[in-house]
């Protein structure tokens, strides 16, 4: 598991890393060796040498690979000399082959943003038709080299961090309030700090263990589980291997003492706690906090939503994680897509404008696919498109939207 | 030339098309990691071939040194050039996404840039292939390669002006898009080019830098060596990419077309004429890779951003569909298409009648011609 390495000169803001630029950086970076190789550049003949050797762009390369629960990965990757860190609960753009297609996706790092080795901890949570987080869990070895792209990304603390905060989490968005928590320890943060966190089944949460020793040995932490879906434990057992199986075996073991101690402890301070169903108030009371703390928040629509309704709006900072749910109705879908800098027309089906342009044979640039990175981010020059995300619907001409979580209502043309 | 086209009814050409774009579509469903992994290795290859080259030619006092390096940096660039950039530039690999291999940013080694190589190749070229009057690749508005280009004293140097290209042939590709001949005759104007002007300039001072002026200075005592070894390299490499692309739409048997015939094609006509206007070189695969797979000219044009070492694969089924159809497949070793190219560079020096017009080649006698004789649409003459 890892261990936290304090840094020395907690400062509360992103750390700026020194540019790292020595002999060898300075002499390959020189006009003259350019010049001599040119056209292709330097980093065409570096990459040769070691995949993840780059004067101009941001690399990683994977130095170790955990399955931390069943369906999760847990990467730690050492970025190449232009990384510049990042804040906690940012996310980084990685790019990874698949098949030889380069496919990008978000991710949050997990890790301190004061980690004094200066590596990157991801943890990917696969589902079903993930084709990248299936391809990392499945497939990532040390060695593999990923693109990256510098952090990005205003759910993060403040400068000034609140005394008393609560970190709430659901699923996969453990990620990035786990690098909130393990940043402000590092800070050697003063104030309370809870942490509540939800999953369907308990063998579903990849730092569980971790979160539970922080805990018990930091007095201003309190830690609690909610679980959506314990009594679908024979569902979510199904095709499971044997380990899996044992897994999840503990996790219910753990669920049910976890009942016992919430019922003995109920309305007071404590560490360690286990809840049950969605979220409610008497889950903020359980681990210390209430209505009024700082609430940040990661996780789906829903829980966010239900964190917001008890919460008070301006102290409640939030991420979603999870793809809005959209409605590809192809009866509703009318009109034609144009993507007008390729001359290439399209019936609208229906689907996002980037699936749209996907499957027109385009490659548009893109990333989280969720509306998050705004990697996609490109002209519309004609039409009306729905938000998914936001359900706003905007028929002004020449506006930048994002094609990840854009649909046409009839037609639209793009500058793409 | 006076060959016709093989006659298919509109329904036998609609079918051809199909068949041939479904051959093309299993070749785009099975793109993968192979693909990637042949264009890398590749690349791993010629840039080996390159440092190597570079590094043997400054132990250049040591004469066999000299020998192998500019021979190595002969093979690189030639790699270079035709199976990788070629090829990249084409966008056969745009599939990966990888930046270092996309159609829109790849660069090359050599003097003509590559957006406007994109502009002339990719869009007139392949788009125009073997039409008298828009594909400005016959004869590169220099040479005369067709009878449908009138003949004209100034043809008298064809055989001369091809040697001059085979050995210029880099710096005949950086000034294509700029069309000299029409700037020549009045026109285009000056003004209209400065952009292309700009980026050849831009293009061919970082090429003249790096081969005739930084490598040599680097290596002190023997700069003229290093400088005589990286003009051989790129000679070689000139007169290589000629006679490979020279055989690639001149040998004897391949078909011309007018603007008429081709002003409103159906997708079947169009690889038709892409078919027939272009012929094929036989050999080994290590001769193909060196080729950069032009040596399936016939199926590069029909599929250009397929990537290219798949073209082998794919020319059974194409030459077995041509079969089927009574389409001429047009391919031969590289002693005979080349040979055919350089007696129609000098016949074409003279005058048609000395010759008696059109030598006999290819005809389907049966049916009519399913389109007529090219009509002449004169090239004009450069300055």
């Amino acid at each position: 598991m890892y261990t936290e390495i304090a840094d020395p000169q907690p400062t509360g803001r992103l750390r700026a890393r020194p540019h790292r630029r020595n002999l060898g950086h300075r002499i390959l970076g020189s006009g003259l060796v350019e010049a001599l190789a040119a056209p292709h550049g330097v980093d065409r003949y570096l990459e040769l040498v070691r995949p993840g050797w780059s004067l101009r762009d941001l690399r990683a390369e994977v130095i170790a690979v955990r399955h931390p629960a069943p369906e999760s990965v847990t990467l730690t990757l050492r970025p190449n000399h232009l990384w510049r860190g990042y804040e906690a609960g940012q996310f980084v753009r990685c790019t990874v082959e698949i098949d030889g297609v380069q496919r990008a996706r978000c991710y949050s790092p997990a890790s301190s943003a004061h980690r004094a080795d200066g590596l990157i901890e991801l943890t990917a949570r696969t589902h079903p038709e993930g084709l990248v987080s299936r391809f990392l869990h499945d497939h990532a070895v040390p060695g593999m080299v990923f693109g990256l792209e510098p952090a990005a990304g205003d759910f993060v603390l403040p400068p000034k961090r609140p005394e008393h905060l609560v970190l709430i989490s659901g699923g996969s968005g453990i990620t990035p309030v786990m690098s909130m928590l393990r940043t402000l320890l590092d800070e050697g943060h003063r104030g309370r700090i809870a942490f509540l966190h939800y999953a369907r089944t308990p063998d579903r949460v990849p730092y569980a263990r971790e979160l539970e020793e922080i805990a018990a040995r930091s007095p201003g932490v309190s830690v609690a589980f909610a679980y959506t879906r314990a009594a679908d434990a024979d569902d979510s057992r199904r095709g499971r291997s044997r380990q899996g199986q044992e897994q999840l075996r503990q996790g219910e073991e753990h669920f049910r003492q976890g009942q016992e101690h919430f019922r003995q402890t109920q309305g007071h301070f404590c560490q360690g706690h286990f809840c049950q169903g969605h979220f409610c108030p008497e889950h903020l009371l359980a681990v210390g906090a209430d209505p009024g703390t700082e609430a940040y928040v990661c996780g789906p629509p829903g829980l966010i939503d239900a964190v917001r309704a008890v919460g008070e709006p301006e102290r409640v900072h939030s991420e979603s994680f999870v793809p809005p749910a959209r409605t590809i109705d192809t009866g509703d879908a009318v009109g034609a897509v144009s993507f007008a800098r390729s001359g290439v027309d399209a019936p609208n089906t229906g689907a996002t404008l980037l699936e749209q342009a996907e499957a027109a044979g385009l490659k548009p640039l893109h990333g989280c696919r969720m509306g998050i990175c705004h990697t996609c981010t490109c002209r519309k020059l004609a039409g009306t498109v729905r938000n998914l995300r936001t359900g706003e619907i905007s028929a002004t001409a020449d506006e930048d939207i994002q094609i990840c979580v854009s649909v046409p209502a009839g037609s639209v043309a793009l500058d793409l | 030339m006076t060959n016709t086209v093989p006659t298919l009814t509109p329904e036998q050409l609609d079918t051809f098309g199909r068949e041939l774009d479904a051959i093309r579509q299993r070749a785009l469903d099975d793109l993968g990691e192979r693909d990637l992994d042949y264009i890398r290795r590749l690349i791993r290859v010629q840039r080996g071939l390159e440092v190597t080259g570079r590094g043997l030619l400054f132990a250049s006092f040591i004469p066999p040194a000299w020998l192998a390096g500019v021979t190595a940096l002969s093979l690189s660039k030639i790699l270079d050039n035709m199976e990788i950039g070629h090829n990249v530039m084409h966008g056969q690999y745009d599939w990966t996404g990888d930046p270092a291999l996309s159609g829109h940013g790849f660069e090359w080694d050599t003097t003509c840039p590559s957006d406007q190589w994109r502009h002339s190749h990719n869009y007139m070229h392949h788009t125009h292939t073997n039409i008298i009057g828009k594909d400005r690749d016959v004869g590169y508005g220099i040479l005369r390669m067709s009878e449908e280009q009138k003949w004209n004293p100034y043809y008298l140097g064809n055989p001369v002006y091809a040697v001059l290209l085979a050995v210029l042939f880099e710096w005949g590709v950086a000034l294509h898009d700029l069309e000299v001949e029409r700037l020549g005759s009045g026109d285009v104007d000056w003004s209209e080019k400065r952009d292309l002007l700009a980026g050849i300039w831009r293009k061919a001072s970082r090429q003249v830098l790096k081969d005739y002026v930084l490598f040599p200075v680097l290596a002190g005592p023997q700069a003229p060596l290093v400088l005589a070894g990286n003009a051989t390299a790129n000679i070689v490499r000139n007169l290589w990419t000629f006679t490979i692309i020279f055989c690639g739409h001149f040998p004897a048997g391949v078909f011309d077309f007018s603007v008429e015939e081709t002003d409103e094609e159906t997708r079947g006509e169009w690889y038709l004429r892409q078919l027939l206007g272009s012929a094929n070189l036989t050999g080994s695969k290590l001769f193909h890779i060196m080729a950069g797979n032009l040596s399936h000219q016939i199926e590069h044009h029909l599929f250009p951003d397929i990537p290219a070492h798949r073209y082998a694969e794919m020319a059974v089924e194409v030459s077995e569909l041509c079969a089927r159809f009574g389409i001429p497949y047009n391919s031969g070793p590289l002693g005979k298409q080349f040979g055919s190219v350089v007696k129609k560079i000098c016949r074409l020096a003279l005058p048609d009648r000395l010759w008696g017009r059109a030598p006999a080649t290819k005809q389907a006698p049966a049916a009519p011609p399913l389109t007529a004789v090219a009509r002449p649409e004169p090239m004009p003459v450069a300055a």
